[in-house]
């Protein structure tokens, strides 16, 4: 199965399945249910950044005309939260207040509008509490704690790893390059903002509806935070208007809109606004980090220090993971013998951080590549040589234990250079234009769950039968990237039938097999191989029926163009519906599953198990950016990228993936930034996102996209169906990077940070002027107390995948939640 | 989505009416396309008890060819785009129209409201809560000034684009209330103070634009933003100039917008160009003397010292182009668009 040619479906260009739907309005989304005797939701959230609640009257509220129910904290006993270790959010606050946009309490009425106006009757009273603006903050004012169950103070994780001795390859290397950068955070910014309705049934039982990318953790929260069995909810992911990380936690008002329609018998429909999305956040985490890595005098890696200090902002999210992220995959795109990291994230008063397109891989992305253009320029080479010197091998074992299959890299780099002229071009543009190269890897799924557990990550179940249609059921959620039609395509090409001729019901907790969710890029992967298996099974069942009919052996039958029929026989044809009916006949109802677990990871030790993914995507890209120097006005003519994705299923769908990457990736590289505003004490004290709203967050619009030139490189891997990985996240990775490096190629200024702007630019242009270094970024890493690291010798100084100590860790605090969250589990 | 307030509503036929509606209510304000005033009583930054909409009085709507150019308040931004008379004799005014905000809000969004813009700041520009958790400022429901806090005024930016371009046009406006109509000068309009920026009356309706025939000048703006769509200025160049036969300068207007509360007039620099050929060293001088005029201040997208940094380079492009220099490569990289 490694040419496209014999396929009939996968790899053809076809509109999507869920195409019409959506350009004609037809799509419902969250936001679109109307159900009778509906009622309106909204949250009261926190004015003040950090407070303990001393006591919430809403009886103001609760007369207020069209108000039905107002819940507070005390209404909501439970606290839940996406990762086991991290159950630190409460539907409403109880005790305490850890940012702006924290919600405290909820009025349901008849309408937005009464709901809005009983809000406004609510009287909160706050004893006010040290703020902590950043991380540097946070590790200076360790009193001032957000979460008792920290490491200590404001220290949400601090990780230790080495594997080999860094420090002694360091001393033996040709040069040593140390370099500290800043990836500011940034969001999101779905087009569709969060919406959630809730509705139980006669018999006690719950439906939620929401814009989730993960039904399934939802599923968990929902049932964890208000004691309601698992069985008795239903969860149905509503198709999402863009999620991109942002929708993947569970969220307060998913758990509201339920209790309140338990407690009321109506539905109840909380929407919310573009203020609130801000606040619910999960995006970029802001990260500092320190790169020192060894170089021979050709520029290979010998060995690399990487310390990342992330601000978490107020609760833990996916944070663990995300910090993990900030540096496990560093040894996945260049060959790296030996590596060590430190990370560290903080709590500090601002929404939370989460997984955001590349989760936390993105910023060292940007450390690692700007610092090889360094590299290069000391040392006088070409920084694509540089990077195709070093490039990782195909079924590599990395020194920190992830298993790499197909590596389509150098291609990758190759085809960029040449579609740009790379030869003939970089360096010898005049001042003022510049090119700058990048690469990049990315996880194809992640190769564990969020909550450990053996079972299967993704499930696909069809149903077949005389009308000739198969529907095909699958918990995978559309987030807008194609899901559903990778989905149908997989099944129409194993059965040989139209795709038209398939029904998908997906993302519903009832109906459809449980699959983890659309994050971490595991969806093509993960489920596609779960629906081969259950395609295969199927087409086995009838093959069997119409082989028996035509008495030939099964291997004879063949599926082709909607129809069944025996190989070399002419005559022994039936159409597909016309085999269905034999298969019902002989096997009864029809129906298959198919399942899909990852490969178990080699690394064995504690902590090794955030990075190990089933296949890894690899980019190149080239920026040309063109720089005034007077202004510091940046323009980008063109980006030309080239992303190996194993195989394109659909390359309609996979070339949107990687584009609306570079369009993403260039707003985090020119403006994008979640920015706050801390104002004094002796002023208001205020800690605020500086501007929460559409037209004050910069995102790119249609005139600022340029042209992007786009290559999809097809290294088909051993573990993606057909072959295939991911395209949806890697392609973001080396654009920021890429267009830092062409800064400095077109006027000489490091812009050692993003987003990258006209104002650094002039900065940089300034102090260069002034005999400076012409830099703009961070100076320093603080002084953190890391923790013994765990010792881990790569695979080719005789490790086996263990650590070879037992560093002591301070263990966080219990939480006496655990319990709970694991009866809830067993129900 | 935030919603609205409650308020009354009223669509009188013809301007008159308008008027004696707004003479009869003490918290009434007027609305055409809505694009400013509804986001900001959604915002709770403006509240009326009683809204008087302009969108259905015909007389407000016409354009009319005459010694010069009559423009009805009620015009949209689009129809001034898609006018082929402005587009030709008034440069600077399409160019203006053409960059506001995005294509949906200049179907909306009319001339008269683009010209009684509110002033902008990023921390009136906020939600009621937003504002809350900050505490209000004298714009809005407090006294103090969040980008100077020792300032007695506020510093809130004038935002319009198409003011700079008909000020530097000499165009008039004409105000209309149950008392009766004048005429004035665009320019005198405005204030320098970022809640009193118009010296309209509270009762009266700007009904008219008045422009006066463009004859042989030519007009220009130059629109610096960060994105190519969607925003506001930080920075505008607003520049009309006549010349004689010997392309010699004989009426000059240079006008920057969003530097301060009101549109900047820089007088010094106009009295300077005139009776002058567009040199380089002329053009260097009056960007200088436009970079001196521009004060300012942190409340909008970009630091303010890079917009004041900013103001000689716009400034040089604008004239450039009058001058008659090949700027469309240049233009495309500030805005992103062509604008031909």
């Amino acid at each position: 199965m490694s040419n496209t040619d014999t396929f009939s479906i996968i790899g053809k260009p076809r509109r999507r399945v869920d195409g019409a739907d959506k350009v004609t309005g037809r799509t419902c989304f969250a936001d679109d249910i109307i159900l009778p005797r509906m009622l309106h939701c909204k949250l009261l959230r926190s004015h003040v950044p950090h407070a303990r609640i001393r006591s919430v009257d809403v009886s103001r509220a609760e007369r207020h005309p069209g108000v039905n129910l107002v819940l507070t904290g005390r209404d909501f006993p439970n606290e839940y939260g996406i990762l086991p270790v991290s159950q630190d959010e409460q539907p409403l606050c109880r005790d305490k207040v850890r940012f702006v946009g924290d919600p405290v309490a909820a009025v349901v009425a008849r309408d937005e509008f009464a709901a809005e106006e009983a809000l406004d009757l609510i009287k909160v009273e706050y004893e006010p509490l040290g703020t902590i603006s950043d991380p540097v903050d946070a590790l200076n004012n360790p009193a001032a704690r957000l979460h008792d169950y920290s490491e200590e103070g404001n220290i949400h994780k601090r990780l230790s790893y080495e594997f080999g001795d860094v420090e002694e390859s360091l001393a033996d290397s040709a040069h040593v390059f140390e370099d500290v950068f800043f990836f500011e955070g940034n969001t999101h910014l779905p087009l569709e903002q969060h919406a959630a309705v809730g509705m139980q049934e006669a018999d006690g039982r719950i439906t939620l509806w929401s814009s989730t990318q993960c039904p399934h953790y939802v599923h968990r929260a929902v049932a964890k935070a208000l004691d309601i069995p698992m069985a008795h909810i239903r969860v149905i992911a509503s198709p999402n208007g863009g999620g991109f990380g942002g929708k993947t936690d569970p969220f307060n008002h998913e758990i509201v809109v339920v209790k309140a329609a338990q407690m009321l018998g109506r539905p109840v429909k909380c929407c919310l606004n573009r203020e609130e999305v801000f606040y619910c956040h999960r995006g970029r985490h802001p990260v500092l980090m320190k790169f020192r890595t060894g170089v021979d005098e050709n520029g290979a890696l010998t060995g690399m220090h990487l310390q990342t200090l992330l601000d978490g902002g107020a609760y833990g999210s996916y944070g663990v993971a995300s910090t993990f992220y900030t540096a496990v995959l560093q040894p996945v795109t260049y060959h790296l013998p030996r590596y060590a990291f430190d990370a560290c994230r903080m709590f500090t008063n601002k929404p939370p951080c989460g997984p955001k397109r590349g989760h936390g891989t993105v910023q060292p992305r940007f450390g690692q590549e700007v610092q090889l253009d360094k590299i290069a320029a000391k040392l006088d080479m070409d920084p694509a040589v540089l990077r195709l010197n070093i490039v990782e091998k195909p079924g590599a074992l990395t020194a920190n234990y992830l298993k790499i299959g197909s590596i389509g890299l150098a291609q990758c780099i190759n085809t960029v250079t040449e579609r740009c002229g790379w030869k003939d071009r970089y360096g010898k543009l005049p001042e003022g234009k510049g090119m700058g190269l990048a690469c990049s890897s990315y996880l194809t799924g992640a190769g564990n769950s969020i909550y450990w557990n053996a079972m299967p990550h993704s499930g696909v179940q069809l149903k077949l039968d005389r009308s000739g249609k198969v529907t095909v059921f699958c918990g995978a959620t559309e987030i807008g990237q194609g899901s559903d039609d990778v989905l149908v395509a997989t099944i129409a090409e194993i059965l040989g039938i139209d795709p038209l001729d398939i029904r998908c019901v997906t993302g519903d907790t009832d109906l459809t097999p449980v699959d983890l969710g659309s994050y971490s890029s595991r969806v093509t992967l993960m489920m596609g191989n779960a629906a081969i298996q259950a395609a295969e099974r199927a087409r086995g069942m009838i093959a069997q029926a119409v082989a028996e009919k035509f008495a030939t052996d099964t291997g004879s039958i063949a599926f082709s163009n909607g129809r069944v029929f025996e190989i070399g026989q002419p005559e022994h044809v039936l159409s597909f519906r016309k085999a269905l009916v034999c298969a019902e006949e002989m096997h009864g109802s029809l129906g298959t599953t198919g399942s899909y677990t990852p490969p178990d990871p080699p690394g064995k030790y504690k902590g090794g198990g955030v990075g190990p993914s089933p296949a890894y995507s690899y980019t190149a890209a080239v920026v040309e950016v063109d720089v005034d120097t007077e202004t510091g006005w940046l323009t980008v003519p063109r980006v030309y990228i080239a992303h190996d994705l194993g195989r394109a299923m659909n390359p309609v769908l996979a070339r949107g993936q990687v584009e609306g990457s570079v369009y993403m990736g260039l707003g985090e590289a020119l403006m994008e930034e979640s920015a706050f505003r801390r104002l004094p004490a002796r002023l208001s004290n205020a800690l605020v996102h500086r501007e929460p709203s559409m037209l004050e967050y910069k995102s790119p619009t249609s005139c600022d996209m340029p042209e992007v030139i786009t290559d999809m490189i097809e290294h088909p891997d051993d573990n993606g169906p057909f072959g295939a990985k991911e395209a949806g996240q890697g392609p973001l990775l080396p654009v920021m990077p890429a267009l830092a490096n062409a800064v400095y190629d077109a006027v000489g200024v490091r812009i050692d940070e993003v987003p990258i702007t006209a104002e650094k630019i002039l900065q940089a242009l300034d102090d260069k002027a002034r005999g400076g270094a012409g830099r703009v970024g961070p100076d320093s890493f603080p002084d953190i107390e890391w923790p013994e690291p765990f010792r881990v010798p790569p695979p080719w100084e005789g490790g086996d995948g263990n650590a070879v100590n037992k560093p002591a860790r301070k263990r966080a605090a219990k939480m006496h939640e655990m319990d709970k969250f694991k009866k809830v589990d067993a129900s | 989505m935030m919603r609205l307030p409650q308020f009354h509503y009223y669509r009188p036929r013809d301007v008159d009416e308008a008027a004696q509606i707004l003479a009869g209510e003490d918290d009434a304000m007027v609305v055409a396309g809505g694009t400013d005033l509804l986001p900001n009583m959604k915002r709770r930054q403006q509240t009326p008890r009683t809204l008087v909409a302009l969108r259905h009085i015909d007389s407000l709507k016409k354009l009319t060819n005459g010694a010069g150019l009559t423009i009805g308040a009620g015009v949209t931004l689009t129809s001034l785009e898609q006018n082929k008379t402005v587009k030709s004799a008034y440069a600077g005014l399409w160019q203006a129209a053409a960059q506001v905000a995005t294509p949906h809000l200049r179907n909306m969004g009319t001339l008269g409201g683009n010209i009684c813009l509110d002033t902008r700041c990023n921390y009136y520009d906020q939600n009621h809560e937003w504002r809350k958790a900050i505490d209000f400022c004298m714009k809005k429901d407090g006294d103090i000034c969040w980008v100077s806090t020792g300032s007695k005024k506020c510093l809130a930016t004038s935002s319009t684009d198409t003011a700079p371009a008909l000020i530097a046009l000499r165009a008039e406006v004409e105000l209309v209330s149950a008392a009766g109509r004048r005429t004035l000068p665009l320019q005198h309009l405005y204030q320098d103070d970022g809640i009193h920026y118009l010296t309209r009356r509270r009762e009266e309706i700007l009904t008219n634009i008045i422009l006066p025939q463009a004859g042989a000048t030519r007009s220009t703006y130059w629109k610096l933003r960060r994105r190519g769509s969607f925003d506001f200025p930080v920075l505008s160049v607003a520049a009309a100039l006549e010349f004689d036969e010997h392309d010699v300068i004989a009426d000059a207007r240079v006008v920057l917008g969003a530097v301060a509360s009101q549109p900047v007039v820089c007088a010094a620099v106009n009295e300077q160009l005139r009776g002058k050929g567009l040199t380089d060293e002329v053009i260097e001088d009056m960007a200088a003397a436009c970079a001196k005029a521009a004060k300012p201040v942190k409340n909008t997208d970009f630091a303010p010292h890079w917009r004041k940094r900013a103001v000689a380079h716009v400034t040089r492009c604008a004239l450039r182009e009058l001058r008659g220099d090949d700027m469309r490569e240049t233009r495309k990289k500030l805005a992103r668009q062509s604008l031909i």
